[in-house]
């Protein structure tokens, strides 16, 4: 063969060099200077297994768990492998039809593929549960079982304290951005499931599997060196007398209100009763969709933690305080003496303040038999105290003092949905009647805890707490302490005692003197208890709705025993009727009973207890609306009680956190927000020019919104 | 006894004999490292028969036995039977028509009990040696179309049989040895017709019609512009423009139309046009329509976007696959693809994307420097043989190799359609091994006897 060929040799070495080239510069582009492959490659091979830890377990103030764990099960299904399996056997265990069943595998197929195994049917009912594990080797290997932990509450009692958990939307990703969450994670909604979430919650472990082309998962990525493992949620100890809640609850049946009893010496909590309420199981398992929806429209609202989300005018239950103001003030004494001969004339004209008994009273009397007069008096001379320039500044100082008694602002319970309640300040009053144009007259139903001022149940029992301490509250709390430690500071603010202003014992001592008479010998009789010291104060509240006469909110708060006091309580009862006497105050005096004596003391008691919880106190407008709803079968439109006011409650109550909510947590002391206040704008502003104390005008935004007439 | 006898190690080239071991034990490292489970014993399975790595360890047993045995075999033996190598090799060809069985489409394979032996790939091999065989003959001259004939048919005729089982990948293989035709003095105008060929084809596919049209007529035009004087001179010159013009056009206008609207099978069609990135291509029949539309599916492929290219799966998992394994790669046991069975056939044709999952860039250019190195070392020891014979040998051993590498990893990296053809002495597979071994062997031991002429 001719040799003038082998120069050619070059030519294909040049080709094979070339080539290497260009496969090198391709490995180049691909490997080197492309990342996108690196998270294409991870994104479909390796799988972020997350952990779930056990949540915490919460007990209460005698160690007895009230809030647990159980595991509940989901059927499972691989729709590739059910192929043989008794498909009419397992409809009728799960009450099916065979349109359902394809329905559901075709779903299941869409979702996660027919090799890769997807919920059947969630949350199994004990009785499916039993009927399908009996079966199970029937339907294997097509179905499984699948645990699922679920919350378990060993007393069906405090719903409204302990909360209940609910999956995630996607507004609450957005607050929880950086936190771990994804969707389908169930997440505290209300009570100390959502004050808590962090803690209870326990840190999530992460296992990064590798997964095939199926999805599947065949062993851990880098055997686990990146993995981190789940540690569970901490335990909470409360300062809840499961017991004494147990006990209120059941008082409380067939009523609206609400019982709160703290300690007072460590401002925990120690009931915390809504009343409706509801079974908290039926906010876990299977049929919880149901029953919130069920829940969620009933019109007494049993998802209203009506404690610290329902507020009121305080009537009476406001003069003890009336009472120490003047006293400190010096604008009276203990013996100072008010005459009523009917009604309170100190304004002159326009409609007197009526007042039930007549005569004349010293500071004691006034406060045992509640009388108008004496009260307005006192208040009118806190306000027209020649030691302020005008009425702005006293009123400025006595917005001080009900401040420094935890009134008007957050307390800052754990509990969530806290509402503020409202005292009103000069700033609201300049803007209602215009700067210069009112005086005490224009507001002096205030001394007697009516119109403008608004207070929550748990201010109420506060209030009490400070009395029964002598000047000092510690913010109530539900939560003493946290198992392993409070890693967060959530519970710091509960150490310290609020003494915002020095009042002497001495004057606590008059104000004592006055509530033990009441349940001595005045309104509160009802509340005695034998062998023991008990200071209350009675208070009733009229209301209307839309200008239409309600019965009575009937008020009891009281603490005991007088010396060295260890509860601190108040009930109230919505539309009851009546007087604070008449219920509320048996009420109390069997809480107390109960939680200083541990039980009642004689068989009369647990029947007139028994009584008590028979009582039917459900305003009518309730059954109406509820044989409305069920003649309607849904109820939107006709709900005329859900107007604003509730339904803001109602969000407050399940809905996520506003971002006001942490403000005011995180601000330990709240002694002066006038200025907050003045700015408000929801207060109602249909307070009349004419200083009218009977008016027909009601703050209509509040359906338990109050006026007048106290005992 | 043999071992010992200086005969067989005598002038063994034994840079060739390392590369060689190297690429399979890279083979066997890329297999177990997509197939071994943590917890399996290490040597059961080795030794078990069962899992792939397994086999492709016994499969290089085999190989390195029928490579001595190749060491053994006096070299005039390989001169001696190469045609009748060749005829035997078209038999077993034919015969798969009879007793052939069906693997992955293509009734190609012939059932051994312990293997399936594919005769294709064998016949790399005797017609490697008919070619090398004939052109060693004195009377052969590559400046005679008789000859250039001849040898086209040698090697074609396997190609053509191979074509007809529905296996063209392998087909396309038998194109390699343009190469050695070309170094033993096949006239270049054939090289640059058979690429401007395939240029052509390509534009005619990727452009639109009337634009290549356009194209072509004006470098036509230009050429006639360069060449006006010559044309002056010799009006034959422009006869030949215009008929390059009407052949193009033709090709162009009818022949690939033709070729993707009837004569290709659709699946074909399809690997075709994902190669370009192509899923808009119109068909006038709306039956092969509907057929065209089923085998892009099957492939996996997502409809394009704007900006995006069409991609089979399989390419798609590769590049992924390989991409992912950055400079350094994920490590040994350690690519999430490849061991998720992502990328189809990682074992075979897409081994190199576990070369690129698991030891990076730098495992893979480790990898192509070892190939790279063998085939210039083929090119080097076929320029130091005195016998002609042995000299287009090599020069086809280098020529397939070649094609098998670049095709290959082109198409695992997703720049050249996948036809289907291994990765030499890395994939999983007993006829692969076995044919690249023999077809090495025998190279080695002709260059060991190097100083003899063969004919």
């Amino acid at each position: 063969m001719p040799v003038f060929n082998q120069s050619r040799k070059n030519v294909v070495q040049l080709m094979l060099v070339a080539m290497f080239l260009i496969i090198i510069g391709r490995l180049l582009v691909l490997q080197v200077f492309t990342s996108k492959y690196k998270i294409l490659a991870d994104d479909q091979g390796i799988f972020r297994k997350v952990l779930y830890p056990e949540r915490g377990i919460i007990m209460d103030r005698n160690g007895l768990p009230i809030l647990q764990n159980t595991v509940i099960y989901d059927l499972m299904v691989t729709p590739s492998k059910i192929r043989g399996t008794d498909t009419a056997m397992l409809c009728a265990i799960l009450d099916i039809d065979t349109s359902e069943f394809k329905k559901r595998i075709v779903a299941a197929i869409i979702k996660n593929k027919s090799y890769r195994a997807s919920v059947f049917e969630a949350l199994l009912s004990e009785e499916k549960m039993a009927k399908i594990s009996e079966n199970l080797y029937k339907f294997s290997p097509g179905y499984y079982l699948q645990e699922r932990p679920v919350r378990k509450y060993p007393f069906e009692a405090a719903a409204n304290v302990l909360g209940y958990l609910a999956e995630v939307d996607t507004n609450f990703l957005r607050k929880h951005l950086n936190e771990g969450y994804v969707a389908g994670d169930y997440a505290g909604m209300t009570g100390l499931e959502r004050s808590y979430e962090k803690v209870l919650m326990g840190d999530r472990g992460i296992e990064y599997w590798k997964k095939d082309n199926k999805n599947r998962l065949t062993e851990r990525w880098e055997n686990g060196r990146f993995d981190t493992t789940a540690t569970a949620g901490h335990n909470l100890y409360t300062s809840l007398d499961i017991k004494l809640q147990e006990f209120g609850e059941k008082l409380m049946e067939n009523k609206l209100g609400s019982i709160v009893a703290i300690d007072p010496k460590t401002g925990g909590i120690l009931a915390m009763i809504s009343a409706p309420t509801y079974k908290p199981q039926l906010l876990t398992g299977a049929e919880r969709r149901k029953n919130f929806s069920q829940l969620f429209r009933n019109p007494a609202l049993p998802l209203l933690n009506r404690t610290v989300s329902a507020s009121y005018s305080p009537g009476s239950t406001f003069k003890t305080l009336q009472a120490l103001v003047g006293l400190h003030e010096g604008v009276i004494t203990p013996d100072f003496q008010v005459t009523c001969s009917g009604a309170f004339y100190g304004c002159g004209s326009g409609r007197p303040m009526r007042c039930l008994d007549i005569g004349t009273f010293d500071l004691r009397n006034a406060i045992r038999l509640s009388d108008n007069t004496y009260f307005a008096t006192v208040m009118q001379r806190v306000i027209n105290n020649p030691k302020y320039p005008n009425v702005d500044s006293s009123l400025a100082v006595w917005d001080r003092y009900m401040y420094a008694f935890g009134l008007g602002h957050r307390l800052g319970v754990d509990v969530p949905s806290e509402k503020k309640g409202y005292i009103p300040t000069p700033a609201f009053y300049n803007k209602s009647f215009g700067e210069g144009h009112w005086n005490y007259c224009s507001f002096r139903s205030v001394s007697i805890g009516q119109g403008e001022v608004d207070v929550t149940p748990l201010q109420v029992a506060n209030e009490m707490a400070f009395i029964a301490n002598k000047g000092w509250y510690i913010i109530p709390h539900v939560v003493d302490s946290i198992d392993g430690g409070d890693k967060f500071g959530v519970l710091d603010k509960y150490k310290e005692r609020h003494r915002v202003i020095d009042i002497p014992d001495s004057l606590f001592d008059v104000v004592h003197d006055g509530m033990q008479a009441v349940v001595d010998g005045g309104t509160g009789l009802g509340a005695r208890v034998k062998d023991i010291q008990i200071c209350g104060k009675t208070g009733t509240v009229e209301n209307s709705i839309r200008g239409v006469a309600q019965p009575n909110h009937t008020f009891f708060c009281a603490f005991a025993p007088r010396d060295n006091p260890k509860i601190a309580i108040m009930c109230v009862i919505e539309n009851s009727g009546r007087y604070g006497g008449t219920y509320p105050a048996p009420i109390v005096g069997l809480m107390i009973e109960k939680y200083l004596n541990d039980t009642l003391a004689s068989i009369a008691r647990e029947q007139q207890a028994e009584a008590m919880s028979k009582l039917n106190l459900i305003p009518s407008r309730i059954n109406q609306e509820l044989r409305r709803q069920d003649s309607l079968s849904h109820s939107k439109d006709s709900t005329y009680l859900l107007s604003k006011g509730y339904i803001k409650l109602i969000k407050d109550t399940i809905g996520l956190e506003d971002s006001e909510d942490d403000e005011d947590l995180r601000r330990p002391k709240m002694v002066d927000n006038r200025n907050k206040k003045g700015k408000e704008k929801d207060t109602p502003k249909q307070v009349q020019v004419q200083p009218a104390i009977l008016p027909d005008k009601q703050k209509n935004t509040q359906p338990d919104s109050s006026k007048n007439k106290n005992r | 006894m043999y071992q010992k006898n200086p005969s067989i190690t005598k002038g063994i080239d034994w840079l060739m004999v390392w590369l060689y071991i190297s690429l399979i034990l890279f083979g066997l490292v890329c297999i177990f490292t997509v197939e071994y489970n943590t917890n399996d014993d290490v040597l059961q399975t080795l030794l078990g028969f069962k899992k792939e790595y397994s086999k492709q360890f016994y499969f290089f047993i085999i190989s390195l036995v029928v490579a001595i045995f190749v060491l053994l075999t006096d070299s005039k033996f390989f001169t001696a039977t190469a045609n009748l190598g060749y005829a035997f090799g078209i038999l077993l060809i034919l015969a798969t028509f009879v007793v052939g069985k069906e693997v992955g489409g293509s009734k190609s394979w012939i059932p051994l009990g312990f293997m399936n032996l594919q005769p294709v790939e064998l016949c790399k091999i005797f017609t490697s040696l008919a070619l090398a065989k004939f052109l060693s003959l004195p009377e052969t001259n590559f400046t005679k179309t008789k000859s250039q004939l001849i040898a086209a048919a040698i090697a074609f005729a396997p190609a053509i049989l191979s074509v007809l089982q529905s296996e063209p990948g392998a087909a396309i293989v038998y194109f390699s040895f343009i190469i050695a035709f070309y170094r033993e003095g096949l006239p270049a105008i054939y090289i640059t017709l058979m690429f401007s060929l395939t240029v052509l084809i390509i534009a005619s596919i990727v452009m639109p019609p009337n634009t290549l049209l356009i194209v072509i007529t004006t470098i036509g035009a230009i050429f006639i512009w360069i060449l006006k004087r010559k044309i002056k001179r010799d009006k034959s010159i422009l006869l030949i423009i215009v008929a390059a013009w009407t052949l193009s056009v033709g090709v162009q206008k009818f022949i690939v139309p033709a070729l993707f609207q009837s004569v290709l099978k659709p699946h074909q069609v399809v690997r075709i046009l994902t190669t370009f990135g192509m899923d808009d291509y119109q068909f006038k029949d709306s039956v092969r329509n509907v057929a065209i539309q089923n085998e892009y599916r099957k492939l996996g492929t997502k409809k394009k976007g704007k900006d995006e290219k069409v991609e089979s799966y399989n390419v798609k998992q590769s590049k992924i696959a390989i991409g992912s394994g950055g400079f350094t790669g994920k490590g040994f046991l350690k690519g999430t693809q490849t061991r998720g069975d992502f990328v189809p056939a990682q074992n075979t044709d897409f081994i190199f994307s576990s070369v690129g999952e698991s030891f990076g860039f730098i495992g893979c250019t480790l990898l192509m420097l070892l190939y790279f190195g063998m085939m210039l070392r083929m090119v080097f020891i076929a320029e130091r043989q005195r016998s002609t014979f042995s000299r287009v040998y090599a020069y086809c051993v280098t020529g397939i190799m070649f094609f098998h590498v670049a095709l290959n990893i082109c198409m695992t990296l997703g720049i050249a359609p996948s036809p289907g053809i291994t990765l030499p002495l890395l994939s999983y597979g007993g006829s692969s091994l076995l044919t690249f071994t023999i077809l090495i062997f025998i190279l080695i031991k002709l260059d060991a006897d190097r100083q003899m002429v063969l004919r």
